[in-house]
């Protein structure tokens, strides 16, 4: 049997950030409310409420749209997918079906072939419905109940092509479309809190084969490894079933995340028919070309860009720049330092080694950081120009970190500058060679990095401060010279 | 009296407003035991809205342009804190908890609801028999239905005990009840009214009119409920300023196709005595085509039906309404509440829609109505090209009596077969009432429709033909 690919799409809804519901006035996105105080007649959907199209929401859809490079759709309606559900007040939808706002679009990811252009098919508008909460467990607890706060929140359902072939790609094209939306504050994109939710639709083909094998759609991921550690479950259990002979059905499957597996919700054979036909009640959108034009220009540099110029104009290798472009803060923070006068490399290095990790073992966001760009910059240039070296730069870190100054200054007024007092250097690397035969020897017979342990002992004794490339080509020297006098 | 004398006399402090309401009170208790208009008499909110206007004007202080007259609305407009059960068991006990754009306006001109009027079911019906609670009589045969579906606004007027009453008409729900009862009754164009808390039945057809004993009232109370509002998108700004008119650069047209053959005997004597006076008035009438009514009726009930299938749904017992006892599921709770929430007509119709709507079937049924519903615009808009206002008798008969159409649906639906190409169309349309009576004592309407927003050419006609 010849190789199969895994063909891979993905279903994501993004809870709009608007201070107001879709279609009324209600407040969204209020995690903390008690449960149906943010709701009226409309969102309880009383007789004779009507659905009043949220102008903010538009917005932020059509700058999610064409963020990931989809048209705006000249025209588009909303129309109404009919079904009976307690959590769903109207007992219709208020979503996009035949005319979505965006389509034709694309994300590009990185994966281990090069750079892969993923398609997005489209993207439209719809509202969010309620929450059921479920009390099943004793006889006496056998009921459910409804909250309706998240009912009309507005929704983009960003729908891929399936262009990914494994879970990998799937996680990256999560991730970069996360980090875009969050880029442009359309959503917070928190999956723990249901802000961004994703679907995923997976079949198995043999690889050469063009046609694509009976969809599987799995649903209930709630965070990013529940994704992934879903597709890869589905793969295996795809080929399983193919490798036996037999064929996999159309499926609606449930991921669980303590069993690690995914278990059939629905068969497809029985799928409700929702009776999709235009709402009535509202007026169709349209869009002229400036609208589209205007919210483009609107969106600023994005990440993908952002990270290219970074590479081209500050030489940062590939890490750095996707690490610095993961969002915004961290990208102006970036700039910021080198603009104060931070040699871009240097700034990148201080920035995602030093700064990254005090910041995630203190759980702050840059936002919060308390060491201004400018005192990196000063570190910056200190260790550009020669003047501290890194294990210097370390403790400046570890100090400034604590109690927020000038590196500059505190290097002035700690004696903390670096040696390269070349008579100082020579004698700390005397000293540490005559307690070290065996490293002279090793480094004699080719091993270079024997002169590593020289190396540690004369910055223990320097407190750090010894210029290593004068105490490096000084202690090659010394050993050349014992060499010399050995034989003479 | 006019509501507008009325008006005008509780301004002036002539009379008093809760005189008013009481002498109204009294006349419902009076007759409505027989007739059946209303459902509810809101007697102390009515008149404790009396006692605030009475004191507004002992005050000095500006009172609205229906200060004192007292107003009926169908069940199935919202009015806060009072019930609205659209004539259904689903929502028998329905308190409801805003008021409709259109209540709001009356309440703000300072008008005086007086009771929540009888209706078939949902408004779906052409003679208030699909009420689950009652039926209501023609006031002036009480062996003949009102019409419908807004049958105790009708007759609430036609009896004196209301002298404004607002109805809904999505097919002819205003137009023909006017009719058989004998008052005017205008079905404004699609958008002029707010549908906001209007309990939709079909909301691209759903509008909000009214009902009186003149032109003069009718047109006062939709200068009241009429224009824009921020809460339903499908709702424009309506002209309100009467244009110069002149009769005489009038033009009527009369369609050419669609109806000689299918009225009554009396209808056709009375609409082509309504011809000939329009003529001497010096109106020119001429012939028009609408070549494609002919399919309005089935377009009509793919739409509507297919709509109210989506409305409706949220009448699952779920949030507010019946909630079936006998349920021990969540399925089984949709389908008792449901089947036993409503009657057979709303059942009919949501089985209509719900298979009009059908994957497999949409594009057949939906959509192919859809497309017939452009097609009847387009012959509006031709026709409106040539005439000013299109002339047309209201129903094809006069009122029937009861039971005679209850068994069989379709001759029921006929009964609107005048009313509803104007509705898909989205046209605004007046039915006239007849000055004669016909043998039983019954009335005929005539049907002015004009175009978009174009209701003052309406008032100006039929009030017109009034003083003649």
């Amino acid at each position: 049997m010849s190789d199969l690919q895994p063909v891979i799409g993905l279903e994501i809804h993004l809870q709009l950030k608007t201070k107001t519901k879709m279609f009324c006035a209600c407040a969204s996105g209020e995690q903390e409310a008690s449960a149906n105080s943010l709701i009226c007649p409309v969102c309880t959907s009383q007789p004779g409420a009507l659905p009043v199209i949220n102008e903010k929401a538009v917005e932020l859809g059509a700058k999610a749209a064409l963020a990931i490079n989809c048209n705006i759709e000249p025209y588009s309606i909303f129309a109404r997918k009919n079904y009976f559900y307690p959590d769903l007040p109207k007992s219709y939808q208020i979503s996009q079906f035949e005319k979505p706002l965006a389509q034709n679009g694309h994300i590009k990811i990185e994966t281990p072939d090069g750079e892969k252009k993923i398609g997005i098919e489209r993207a439209h508008l719809e509202e969010d419905a309620g929450k059921s909460l479920h009390a099943i467990g004793s006889k006496d607890l056998d009921y459910t109940l409804i909250d309706l706060n998240r009912a009309g929140i507005p929704l983009l359902e960003i729908v891929s092509a399936p262009d990914m072939n494994s879970p990998e790609e799937a996680y990256t094209y999560l991730a970069e479309l996360k980090k875009t939306i969050q880029w442009l504050g359309v959503s917070n994109c928190d999956m723990e809190k249901g802000e961004l939710r994703c679907d995923v639709n997976i079949s198995l083909k043999p690889k050469e084969a063009t046609e694509l094998g009976k969809k599987v759609e799995i649903k209930n991921l709630n965070s990013f490894k529940a994704v992934k550690d879903s597709i890869f479950y589905e793969i295996a259990r795809q080929t399983d079933i193919i490798k036996s002979g037999k064929i996999v059905l159309s499926d609606t499957r449930l991921w669980d995340d303590k069993e690690e597996e995914t278990y059939s919700m629905r068969s497809k054979e029985t799928a409700n028919d929702y009776r999709y036909f235009p709402d009535p009640d509202l007026v169709s959108l349209k869009f002229s070309d400036e609208y589209a034009s205007k919210i483009k220009n609107s969106l600023g540099e994005l990440p993908q860009q952002k990270k290219t110029r970074f590479i081209e104009q500050y030489a940062l290798n590939n890490y750095d720049a996707n690490l610095l472009t993961a969002n915004k803060n961290l990208s102006s923070y970036f700039e910021d330092c080198v603009k104060l006068g931070g040699e871009p490399k240097i700034s990148a290095n201080l920035i995602a080694t030093e700064l990254m990790g005090r910041l995630n073992a203190d759980k702050l966001e840059i936002k919060d950081c308390p060491i201004t760009p400018q005192y990196i910059a000063e570190l910056a240039q200190l260790l550009k120009s020669g003047k501290i070296s890194n294990t210097i730069s370390k403790q400046v870190m570890d100090k400034i970190w604590e109690k927020p100054s000038s590196p500059k200054e505190l290097i002035e007024t700690s004696g903390m500058s670096q040696v390269s007092d070349e008579n100082q250097i020579r004698e700390w690397a005397k000293e540490a060679l005559s307690k070290n035969p065996k490293a002279i020897e090793d480094f004699k017979n080719g091993n270079e990095k024997a002169i590593g342990p020289i190396m540690g002992m004369i910055m223990k004794k320097s407190k750090g401060k010894a210029n290593p490339k004068i105490t490096n080509s000084i202690i090659k020297a010394l050993i050349q010279r014992l060499g010399d006098k050995s034989k003479s | 009296m006019k509501a507008i004398l009325i008006a005008q006399k509780v301004k002036s402090g002539e009379i008093k407003a809760t005189d008013v309401t009481k002498e109204y009170l009294r006349k419902i208790s009076a007759k409505d035991e027989k007739i059946n208009a209303f459902l509810e008499v809101f007697a102390d909110s009515a008149l404790k809205k009396a006692e605030e206007i009475d004191l507004k004007v002992a005050q000095g202080r500006p009172v609205g342009k229906l200060a004192g007259v007292p107003v009926a609305i169908k069940d199935n407009m919202l009015y806060k804190n009072h019930k609205m059960s659209c004539a259904s068991k689903i929502l028998e006990n329905y308190i409801s908890p805003y008021s409709a754009t259109a209540v709001e306006k009356l309440l703000n001109e300072d008008a005086v609801i007086i009771g929540r009027t009888n209706m078939d079911e949902f408004a779906m019906g052409s003679s208030t028999e699909n009420s689950a609670f009652k039926n209501t009589k023609n006031p002036l045969n009480e062996d003949y239905v009102p019409g419908g579906s807004s049958g105790g606004s009708a007759a609430a007027v036609a009896a004196n005990m209301a002298l404004i009453s607002l109805g809904s008409d999505t097919g002819g729900s205003i137009r023909q009840p006017a009719a058989f009862c004998g008052v005017y009754g205008l079905k404004p164009t699609y958008g002029s009214v707010s549908r906001y808390g209007l309990a939709a039945f079909a909301s691209s057809l759903d509008q909000i009119g009214c009902f009186t004993n003149n032109p003069e009232d009718l047109e006062l109370a939709f200068s009241v409920i009429s224009g824009h509002d921020k809460k339903d998108s499908t709702s424009l700004d309506a002209p309100q300023e009467r244009k110069e008119f002149n009769i005489k650069t009038v033009k009527i047209g009369i369609p050419k196709e669609h109806f000689m053959d299918k009225i009554d005997a009396e209808i056709k004597k009375e609409f082509l005595s309504t011809v000939e006076k329009l003529k001497k008035l010096g109106a020119d009438i001429i012939d028009i085509s609408l070549p494609n009514t002919a399919y309005a009726l089935a377009t009509y009930y793919i739409i509507a039906s297919s709509e109210a299938s989506s409305n409706l749904g949220r009448y699952d017992g779920m949030r507010y309404g019946r909630t079936s006892k006998r349920a021990d599921s969540l399925i089984s709770s949709y389908k008792l509440s449901r089947g036993e929430g409503f009657g057979p007509e709303v059942k009919r119709r949501i089985m209509l829609g719900t298979y009009s709507l059908s994957a497999g079937y949409y594009d057949a049924y939906y959509i192919k109505a859809q497309k017939m519903r452009t097609l009847i615009k387009e012959d509006f808009k031709k026709a409106f090209k040539k005439a000013d206002i299109i002339l047309t008798p209201t129903t094809p008969t006069t009122a029937f009596k009861f039971q005679e159409k209850l068994k069989d649906p379709i001759s029921m639906y006929l009964s609107d077969i005048f009313t509803i190409p104007a509705s898909l169309a989205g046209v605004c349309a007046v039915s006239a009432p007849s000055k004669n009576k016909t043998e039983n004592g019954l009335s005929i309407g005539m049907q002015f429709i004009s175009n978009h927003f174009n209701e003052p050419t309406l008032f100006s006609v039929i009030g017109m033909l009034n003083n003649e």
